[in-house]
């Protein structure tokens, strides 16, 4: 059980934590205004710069490898509520540490698609 | 008003794309692998036919390419939109796959899945009257209520378009 725990803790943690790395990257490369292929490279060029970046897709892949370690040792119906919970978990460190205000109709918001994704997954079966 | 009407429809429009090409990537990508079919050793030879059956596979880069622009629109509406609202807002993609597989699948899509959807249109609904910013802009960067300035600090209009505007 520890060991699904530490994986656990990895998909959600990991996962989320390189998402919110990546919003901290693209904040830092800007508001993109103009969308021509070109300028599209450019900033995905520009992004590749960014230290964040690099954290990002660290913490991205640790987090894919943490769920297929989980993948082999759990059924998914096990591992995807998981996925729920990184929307609860994703919020808050936008709150956190990207100092983004959530506000309390937009947690309600986030609490419904955290029920919502659970309820999806519970009804495949 | 407007700048704001036009953040709100480019970030739309971005999620947009991010919910259509995300689950339709998913779907070629997963379609080519079993057509490519499991490695079955790690011998090099095996490996070296695995590869070259997956990256000659259509569908393959067809799931690629999807997943590419998946990430693509992910990450030009971070450079504005909060994560906080990103994230919730593109889970509309369980929405996406659930009509896919009941209408182009036809995939019996149970009552409990159908429940969850609408509760997860209702949360993306709610996620999405929200402001997609809340954080200031960095000094120095241009926002969407503004064009980039030249160097001089001011936006070279002519005054007589001033005029017009104001």
């Amino acid at each position: 059980m520890i060991r699904e725990l530490i994986l656990l803790f990895f998909i959600v943690i990991a996962g989320t934590g390189g998402e919110l790395a990546l919003s901290r990257a693209m904040k830092q490369i800007g508001e993109v205004h103009d969308f021509r292929p070109m300028s599209i490279l450019r900033v995905m060029a520009r992004a590749m710069t960014v230290g964040w970046m690099w954290l990002a897709l660290l913490l991205m892949a640790t987090g894919f490898f943490a769920l297929l370690g989980m993948l082999s040792l759990e059924n998914v119906s096990f591992v995807i509520p998981v996925s729920a919970l990184s929307y609860f978990v994703g919020s808050l460190g936008g709150m956190l540490l990207l100092g983004e205000k959530v506000t309390p109709q937009r947690w309600l918001g986030v609490l419904l698609v955290c029920f919502g994704v659970t309820l999806v997954w519970m009804g495949k079966g | 008003m407007t700048s704001h009407r036009n953040l709100h429809v480019k970030t739309f429009v971005l999620i947009f794309f991010m919910v259509i090409f995300g689950p339709v990537g998913d779907v070629f990508l997963g379609k080519g692998m079993r057509q490519v079919g499991a490695l079955n050793s790690w011998a090099p030879l095996d490996l070296f036919h695995f590869f070259f059956r997956a990256f000659t596979s259509g569908m393959v880069w067809a799931g690629i390419l999807s997943l590419l622009a998946f990430f693509v629109s992910y990450t030009l509406v971070l450079t504005w939109a909060d994560y906080s609202f990103v994230q919730p807002a593109s889970s509309f993609a369980y929405v996406i796959v659930a009509l896919l597989g009941h209408y182009a699948l036809n995939e019996t899509v149970s009552p409990l899945r159908w429940f969850g959807i609408a509760i997860i249109c209702v949360g993306v609904l709610i996620v999405g009257q929200t402001p997609p910013r809340t954080t200031e802009v960095p000094a120095g960067q241009p926002s969407a209520h503004e064009n980039p300035l030249p160097p001089g600090g001011r936006a070279a209009v002519p005054a007589q378009n001033l005029e017009q505007a104001g």
